[in-house]
């Protein structure tokens, strides 16, 4: 079992590195968002600095989002994911594996890119430090609630924006917190229970998300 | 196990379309009826008979349609959840179908409660609308309900189609109370203070009569329309079977 899920991790890996653009996109989506921002409501430092931890979660949430194309798409088309089905491994290791893959591709650059954002929203540098905390502890929830509503919407042909329909609603947990625990590391206020209540949701996202999405691809692919 | 077996057993036989068209057929009129007096008698009550209120005047008396609402908005997402699961595990095909019949209904709730927040928001808090923890959480399970019909549309098999809306509502109600309370402390955080929330004392039994009456009728009214969807919808997925052929022929 270990070994399927170390094989998948490393194919999908190679496959993501083979389309680099599946790396990059989203990262670009994330800076060109944020980056619209200041442009539309006002280049002036206090402004940004109120808005920013909230603007940057948003872009981290949808540049997450519209990558979870990348998780089942392609191999729901040329019939892998049946197989992985079909394969005597428990389907939610492997939902697992992939999971981890969407992370590694669309969250971890996010989180090694975030300094650089948060300095031009002028967050203080403890600030941009609970940005990256709250960025590694939110973007694999952002991706294990993604995987349940691609799973479900994997055998549509326009699944796109049903999809954010599904799945924004259930991202607003990771919104409020994260965005409050940057706010308040701004106010030099304590953020340990964001920060708790993150890592708790995190791991409750870890432990049942998995399952969820394999039920949902099980009915996709009757 | 005996006894758990013919429990499901009677429970398959109760849950089979032709004996559920039946009973619901028979029952219907009197939840419909019910409803009716309740509904008529709980508005006379509440608009009529119950005292003005020292603080507000006439103008709580909203809370007879809005408060219902509110609950209802909550109980008919619990029901679909709950019929979703049963469907999922026990594969009683009717339970699907009370899940699809609420979705609409509930959707409905929940605009109602919304919409007549808003208009209740006016005089008192004097702005249509104000980022209050319920009325956010009101509207993002607005939000889960229409994300809960879209997926249903957007699918053509309509088999795939509830067991793929049943895996959401039950994914939607586990999030349901993260979503509630994450929302009641972002509130209490950002504007705990500029929120004018009024102080809500202990309801006066003459304005807590009126408001069960309504909440027993919007209940009723609930299980009416449902069983009205639901026998619409089984009589359209039996289309082709006998017991629905001969209900055709006899009319």
């Amino acid at each position: 079992m270990y070994n399927a899920f170390l094989s998948l991790l490393k194919r999908d890996l190679r496959l993501a590195f083979r389309h680099k653009s599946e790396i990059l996109n989203p990262l670009f989506f994330f800076v060109i968002v944020v980056t619209l921002f200041p442009l539309g409501i006002s280049p002036e430092k206090q402004t940004l600095a109120e808005i920013g931890p909230g603007i940057i979660w948003v872009a981290a949430l949808l540049a997450s989002m519209l990558s979870l194309d990348s998780l089942f798409r392609s191999d729901f088309e040329d019939g892998t994911l049946e197989l992985m089905l079909l394969s005597e491994y428990p389907l939610s290791v492997m939902v697992l594996a992939k999971i981890l893959v969407h992370w590694l591709i669309t969250g971890f650059p996010i989180i090694l890119f975030s300094p650089l954002l948060g300095t031009v929203m002028f967050l203080s540098p403890d600030a941009i430090v609970t940005l990256m905390i709250t960025l590694l502890l939110g973007t694999p929830i952002l991706s294990l609630i993604g995987a349940i509503g691609m799973a479900l919407v994997v055998a549509l042909k326009r699944g796109g924006m049903l999809l954010s329909l599904l799945v924004l609603p259930l991202y607003i947990p990771v919104l409020i917190f994260s965005a409050n625990a940057v706010g308040s590391s701004m106010a030099g206020l304590a953020i340990s229970g964001q920060l708790y209540f993150l890592a708790a949701f995190m791991v409750f996202c870890l432990t049942l998300a998995p399952i969820a999405t394999s039920a949902a691809l099980r009915v996709s692919l009757e | 196990m005996n006894i758990w077996k013919s429990v499901m057993k009677f429970i398959y036989h109760f849950a089979s379309p032709k004996h559920f068209y039946r009973i619901s057929g028979k029952l219907i009129p009197w939840f419909g009826g019910l409803a009716a007096i309740l509904l008529i008698v709980g508005s006379i009550d509440g608009l009529f008979f119950a005292p003005v209120d020292y603080q507000q005047g006439d103008s709580y008396r909203i809370i007879f349609i809005h408060v219902p609402a509110a609950w209802m908005s909550m109980f008919v997402y619990m029901v679909m959840a709950t019929s979703g699961a049963i469907a999922l595990i026990w594969k009683i095909k009717l339970a699907d179908v009370v899940a699809s019949s609420s979705a609409p209904i509930g959707a409905a709730f929940t605009l109602l409660a919304l919409v007549t927040g808003s208009i209740w928001g006016k005089p008192m808090w004097g702005a249509w609308w104000v980022w209050d923890a319920r009325l956010t959480s009101e509207l993002i399970l607005l939000f889960l309900y229409l994300g809960f019909m879209a997926l249903e549309s957007a699918i053509e098999d309509p088999r795939a189609a509830a067991r793929a809306c049943a895996i959401l509502a039950i994914v939607g109600v586990i999030n349901i109370p993260i979503i509630h309370y994450s929302v009641e402390w972002w509130n209490t955080l950002h504007q705990g203070a500029t929120v004018t929330k009024l102080d809500t004392p202990s309801i006066h039994i003459s304005m807590l009569i009126p408001l069960l009456l309504m909440a027993l009728g919007f209940k009723l009214y609930y299980a009416t329309v449902v069983l009205m969807r639901a026998r619409n919808k089984v009589l359209y997925a039996e289309q082709n079977n006998g017991w629905v052929k001969a209900i055709i022929k006899a009319q």
